[in-house]
């Protein structure tokens, strides 16, 4: 399937979706790429997914641009594997310097969980619904988004020798004597969940 | 350290014993960061073995280790790990700074890698080189040896 068949097929599929293809400047290399407008990524994304003739099953990356000092300044490439037809697709969506911030395609794609948080870690862009969107590259206090063009790179800080604590003074102290009130009984100490990474 | 004659028996200080001890079984422990660890295993093995110096043996805990050999750029989210297995080890431990990125960070002049494994760890010798070849690294462990030989007890 063309991409302009594609359009076609996706504008019928989501009335009113705001879906262009790229031009062979925006797109150079050839790949199949199609511009969303934010608010239809999610629909158009489900329709790509569950479309039997589609099935783009596989979100292989997500991938954060900043295009500084250009408006919009961000987009999100949603590079899309279709094993059974077989086609490679990118989504692309462009966002403002305001406002960067789309919605979570995790329903969809189960994997973008760990892909839309590193998007957010390096590149600051917030995707609303997503269940868990903490750093993972980083570390957990680090401030700002590095990849941004804006960021400074060179920048002297001092590195940091110890971890956080995971959890405060008073509930070590809690967990402490609460084992060893285990062990005066003969028991063993109560096993905790982790509360790391 | 002198031969008595006639009598099978060494005298020497126990300052000039314990010095010797030390520095004949630099026990590093198994820890490599980057590229740099890739020539640390070269310098562990038959071709260059360190096991001429006493310190071949690579332990898989710092509890039992003497020597850290930062081997590679030291990230800052590395760090707090880093300084954790330090401090794991028991005295007297040493750390020898392997490579232009452990020492000053190299070519990562950023945000993301720390400009110096010296802001984490104390060193005792650095070896330049990117990465430093294995003699590079075995002289390195030589200096070490020096310098335990020259350090006090009653310092």
């Amino acid at each position: 399937m063309d991409v302009t068949n594609l359009v076609a097929a996706l504008t019928a599929a989501v009335p009113g979706a705001r879906i262009e293809a790229a031009s062979a400047t925006t797109a150079s290399d050839g790949q199949p790429t199609l511009f969303v407008h934010r608010d239809d990524l999610v629909a158009v994304a489900r329709v790509l997914h569950d479309t039997p003739e589609l099935a783009f099953s596989v979100l292989l990356d997500v991938v954060g641009i900043d295009r500084l000092p250009a408006e919009p300044r961000y987009e999100v490439a949603y590079n899309l594997l279709s094993p059974s037809q077989p086609a490679h697709l990118r989504l692309k969506v462009q966002l403002p310097a305001a406002d960067p911030r789309v919605a979570t395609v995790q329903g969809i794609w189960p994997g973008a969980n760990w892909l839309e948080r590193e998007t957010w870690d390096l590149m600051g862009i917030t995707f609303d619904g997503h269940q868990d969107l903490r750093r993972l590259l980083t570390p957990e206090d680090w401030e700002g988004h590095p990849l941004r063009k804006d960021y400074p790179v060179q920048i002297r800080l001092t590195p940091r020798s110890t971890e956080a604590l995971q959890v405060t003074e008073e509930e070590f102290q809690a967990n402490l004597s609460e084992d060893r009130r285990a062990r005066a009984r003969g028991g063993a100490p109560a096993a905790r969940p982790n509360r790391g990474l | 350290m002198g031969l008595e004659a006639e009598i099978p028996v060494l005298t020497t200080t126990v300052e000039k014993m314990v010095q010797w001890a030390r520095r004949s079984s630099i026990w590093p422990v198994t820890f490599g960061l980057a590229c740099c660890a890739i020539e640390m295993m070269s310098m562990s093995c038959s071709r260059y073995d360190i096991a001429r110096f006493g310190a071949e043996v690579f332990r898989g805990t710092p509890r039992q280790s003497d020597l850290m050999i930062v081997a590679g750029r030291l990230s800052r989210k590395m760090a707090p790990a880093l300084r954790r297995i330090y401090d794991q080890m028991p005295e007297p431990k040493w750390v020898i700074s392997m490579g232009a990125c452990a020492s000053i960070g190299g070519v990562f002049d950023n945000y993301a890698i720390v400009q110096g494994v010296d802001q984490v760890v104390p060193v005792d010798v650095y070896v330049p080189g990117c990465p430093p070849r294995p003699e590079a690294l075995i002289y390195g462990i030589v200096q070490l040896q020096r310098k335990i030989d020259r350090t006090r007890l009653s310092a």
